[in-house]
């Protein structure tokens, strides 16, 4: 019993394990320095890179034999309206589910040109929710098959999660602003 | 060892005090009983509403609990919750409805056959709630008119008993010519209904 567990415990030892630094240095040694902000909050590999790449490393995550990237958890989109030029920031999350490691991957756009290429090719799954990051952040995903709004009504004329509208309903007319303390 | 259940060990005295709908107005003699029509519509009608719940969130909770044993709703006449809106009379939104909902509520306010009473349970269907954000309809009263607002938040099982009480008195004091009327038509034209 004791010669079995020795020989279970060091057959792993053989592999190098699959954490943040060997993430980032198959990257580094793939993409070199377009590839820029890797930090890792709570212990979560996250990095960007120019938006022209994002399917090039969407792709490299996925197809390397040692990365295995070939879950996309989560996609969304974040306004930060202060910088100047890269106010649309569109957030991968993907998950390795041979090695149980989770990454971040982030691409900046202008918000007048949001043009970021689709990742439906890669992950059935970005079809939803890239539709959603439309919906709310008026995300252009070049090439997806179906890019309209999915949650919002289809008569809505703008993009509600930008931190450039109000978040309440335009439309009342009702509400009394004295009575809100706003007056 | 258990102690053996009993059921009924106290006996129950019958119940007297069963309420009864009142009479109408009227002449009555030996035999017979003379009323005019609108109140006989009038009972019958409010003692036999049949409510369609379109229950969306919370306040449809208390309303599960309004049907339920210890409030029964079922003691107003309300005993069929009909969910085909061609058999109902009473439509009772109970919960937030976001604007992509909107058109559900009207679509089946237009599916009801006349006549027909609305009932807006809880903050939200009344004006929005808390929500007051680009999701969320402010009231449904923007999509179909509205017979009875239910304040609450959500309303307790009494709010919405009285509620469905007030809907009573409407239906029972309604004129049979009122859904003919020039002021009714005008009232659902102005809801895009015809």
């Amino acid at each position: 019993m004791v010669k079995l567990l020795t020989i279970a415990i060091k057959q792993p030892s053989n592999l190098i394990m699959l954490n943040n630094d060997r993430i980032k240095q198959r990257l580094l040694e793939k993409f070199g320095e377009q590839l820029s902000a890797f930090s890792e909050p709570y212990s979560m590999l996250t990095f960007e890179a120019p938006k022209e790449m994002n399917l090039k490393v969407l792709n490299f995550l996925y197809d390397d034999e040692e990365l295995k990237f070939r879950f996309l958890t989560d996609l969304q989109a974040v306004h930060y309206p202060d910088v100047k030029g890269r106010e649309l920031a569109v957030v991968y999350h993907l998950h390795n589910l041979v090695d149980n490691v989770r990454i971040r991957f982030k691409v900046f756009t202008d918000i007048h040109t949001p043009d970021i290429y689709t990742a439906t090719g890669l992950f059935s799954g970005a079809n939803w929710m890239e539709r959603e990051t439309y919906d709310f952040f008026g995300v252009n995903f070049v090439g997806h098959p179906n890019l309209k709004r999915i949650l919002n009504v289809d008569e809505m004329d703008y993009f509600p999660m930008r931190k450039e509208y109000p978040l309440e309903d335009q439309t009342r007319i009702d509400k009394d602003d004295e009575m809100f303390g706003r007056g | 060892m258990g102690r053996p259940v009993s059921y009924n060990v106290n006996p129950k005295k019958e119940t007297t005090d069963i309420s009864m709908a009142d009479m109408p107005e009227g002449h009555q003699g030996e035999g017979f009983f003379a009323t005019s029509l609108n109140k006989v519509v009038g009972l019958a009608r409010r003692n036999s509403i049949w409510p369609l719940p379109f229950a969306t969130s919370c306040c449809g909770i208390e309303f599960m609990a309004t049907m339920g044993s210890h409030y029964d709703l079922a003691r107003f006449g309300s005993e069929r919750v009909g969910f085909s809106p061609r058999q109902c009379d009473l439509l009772m939104v109970m919960g937030t409805i976001a604007k992509k909902m909107g058109p559900v509520v009207k679509q089946v306010y237009l599916q009801m056959a006349e006549p027909r009473w609305v009932i807006a349970v809880g903050a939200c269907a009344s004006s929005g709630g808390i929500f007051d954000t680009y999701s969320v309809l402010q009231g449904i009263d923007q999509v179909v008119p509205v017979d009875v607002y239910v304040p609450g938040c959500p309303p307790r099982p009494e709010a919405i008993i009285d509620g469905v009480m007030r809907i009573q008195d409407l239906i029972g004091k309604e004129s049979l010519r009122r859904r003919n009327g020039d002021r009714y038509k005008s009232l659902l034209e102005s809801y895009g209904i015809q």
